[in-house]
């Protein structure tokens, strides 16, 4: 029998995921896959596996988790607490989880999706072609108390292993470029667009999310005459009362609000990552620049696995956090408590 | 003004979409030859294989090309893309063949789908001739979107040109088939809508654990053949597949 991976407590939110599935969109279906895709690449470089492979995306909250056998594994995206049969493990590191012990994971302290992966991934049913769930589609389901989530043969033994992640956890400047629809807004219109600060509204989910802000609404000219057409994720569709809506990785095939332009897939999991409350700005590139941006993101991606430095076995939690607080610097240091209050006003 | 009275604007139009593709559009609004361009020449692409092409999709009126744009630059694509335009007059241009006609047994009205004798009045015709009408013409699958599988079917007569409604119907099951703005939409899922719910299927556009999830395609042809309220039931007893005993022809 294969080791696998027994849920004793899980969130609410808590589903399989990979790169999600392409090749469907002329049927109606979106790629979907996981809402941070970056922290499946640095799971799969803390294992050394391949950044296909399927981990348990959990939104907002944790679990607890029983091993069958011992079995090698990672913890990426939002940070959040875990320990291993009561010791504290460090976030963004691989670990032996030993046959029975449990591991847990707490909320998240910053962030919104954590990722558990598990060495060469689960062995869950694949849904036409792969694992991950496309929970607005049907496919796939959350995972619930009682689970056991099975995983691929593994024969490493390589653990101890933690990366730097790159910063996308408290929202920020995000980059996009015009679209098709962006000559339908006016210069000016746009210029404001990139000039005001926007904060992720509590309305959002895996098809998209609203982004609040003080002042006039956004428009297109000509709004009612557009065909409903090709969507893709990162498009910021403006609605009918002028609020902007990112769209997700499980949003529809096609739609019939205007988009003001694209956000650069680079950029797309600080929007997805960012706790309710916190800031955005947009800026928009030239489509050489975001081209060029883009590659540079798929290269960092690419040499992931060769960021990986060995964990010092006596690196406690606190250095941790400290270690990360250097990396954000200044600006998220201050934004962060910043998002908070903004969010208490709500 | 619409965008089309607009001498400036030449179709088809060749756009980027962010970084996910290339995007060529054959009208302003939908029609029946921008939707058939649309058909005919994502066949065309897709039988010239070219590398940089992930997938492709036909919506209402365009062709999409996913191609990762940070990976290809679009301007040699694009430069194709005109040469396969200027082939040929797309809006002329016969739907690829080997497409399939779908006949769906189809219970208009009756409490499985209240909405017949609403729906009727606002197309001021009597249900009988309303069912006439629903039930006889041929209607093409304009596109598939919205949900997995879902159809896109145009179209009925002019006077089927009758507004969404205001407020939305907070459920219809799977397999109903619902109007507006002289389109169907035969829904995969139970659904809120603001679409009218004048039929009933046992028909299933998106059958996840079959071999054949996606029974559709752009281009395919539907008519939703009228039948009693007894040989409905019938077929919902005995039906497992989510064809609703659906009968079905290859178009040449």
């Amino acid at each position: 029998m294969s080791a696998a991976l027994i849920v004793r407590s899980i969130g609410p939110a808590a589903a399989i995921q990979d790169l999600g599935r392409a090749g469907f969109m002329s049927a109606g279906l979106t790629r979907g896959g996981a809402s941070d895709p970056t922290a499946l690449h640095e799971g799969a470089a803390l294992l050394r596996h391949a950044p296909t492979c399927a981990a348990v995306e959990m939104a907002g909250m944790g679990g607890s988790f029983e091993a069958t056998a011992d079995i090698r594994i990672a913890l990426t995206g939002a940070l959040m607490d875990a320990s291993i049969d009561g010791s504290n493990v460090q976030w963004n590191a691989s670990h032996l989880l030993p046959a029975r012990s449990v591991l847990t994971i707490g909320a998240a302290r910053r962030g919104s999706f954590g990722y558990l992966h598990v060495a060469n991934g689960f062995d869950t049913p694949k849904y036409l072609g792969t694992r991950g769930s496309h929970l607005s589609a049907g496919l796939g389901r959350l995972v619930v108390v009682g689970d056991q989530l099975p995983t691929c043969v593994d024969t490493s033994i390589n653990v101890g292993l933690h990366l730097v992640p790159e910063q996308r956890l408290d929202g920020g400047k995000v980059r996009f470029i015009r679209s098709m629809q962006s000559d339908k807004f006016d210069a000016a219109m746009i210029t404001r667009f990139t000039q005001t600060k926007f904060r992720r509204d509590p309305r959002g989910n895996r098809q998209g999310i609203r982004m609040d802000f003080e002042g006039d609404g956004f428009k297109a000219n000509d709004q009612l005459n557009i065909v409903s057409e090709v969507t893709i994720a990162g498009d910021i569709q403006i609605t009918g009362d002028g609020t902007p809506f990112v769209l997700m990785h499980e949003c529809q095939t096609t739609g019939g609000y205007p988009r003001i332009g694209t956000i650069l897939p680079a950029d797309l999991s600080k929007v997805s990552q960012a706790p309710i409350g916190s800031t955005f700005t947009f800026e928009l590139l030239t489509f050489d620049e975001g081209s060029a941006v883009q590659a540079r993101a798929n290269v960092v991606l690419d040499k992931l696995p060769k960021m990986v430095k060995p964990l010092l076995r006596d690196v406690s939690t606190i250095q941790d956090l400290l270690s990360y607080q250097l990396i954000s610097g200044v600006v998220s240091a201050t934004a962060a408590p910043l998002d908070v209050d903004e969010g208490n006003k709500r | 003004m619409t965008e089309h009275a607009d001498p400036s604007k030449t179709w088809p139009q060749i756009k980027t979409v962010g970084l996910a593709g290339i995007i060529v559009t054959f009208s302003a609004e939908l029609s029946e030859p921008g939707n058939r361009a649309a058909i005919a020449f994502r066949a065309a692409v897709v039988a010239l294989e070219w590398p940089e092409v992930e997938e492709s999709n036909s919506t209402l009126v365009s062709t999409f090309l996913r191609i990762d744009l940070s990976r290809f630059r679009p301007e040699p694509i694009v430069e194709r893309l005109q040469g396969l335009i200027t082939s040929q007059d797309w809006l002329s241009a016969p739907l690829p063949s080997g497409r399939t006609l779908w006949r769906v047994p189809t219970l208009f009205g009756t409490d499985r789908a209240p909405q017949l004798a609403e729906a009727s009045e606002l197309a001021g015709r009597s249900i009988a001739d309303a069912i006439a009408d629903l039930s006889t013409t041929t209607m093409r699958v304009l596109t598939i979107g919205f949900a997995p599988g879902q159809p896109y079917l145009g179209t009925l007569p002019d006077h089927w040109n009758i507004p969404r409604q205001t407020s939305i119907t907070p459920n219809v099951p799977a397999g109903s088939l619902v109007t507006a703005v002289s389109q169907f939409c035969l829904f995969p899922y139970d659904t809120p809508t603001g679409w009218r719910h004048v039929g009933a299927t046992g028909f299933l556009s998106f059958r996840p654990n079959s071999e054949d999830p996606f029974p559709l395609s752009p281009g395919d042809e539907m008519i939703f053949d009228p039948v009693s309220e007894a040989e409905f039931q019938r077929i919902e007893g005995t039906d497992q597949t989510g064809n609703g005993g659906a009968q079905t022809e290859v178009l040449t």
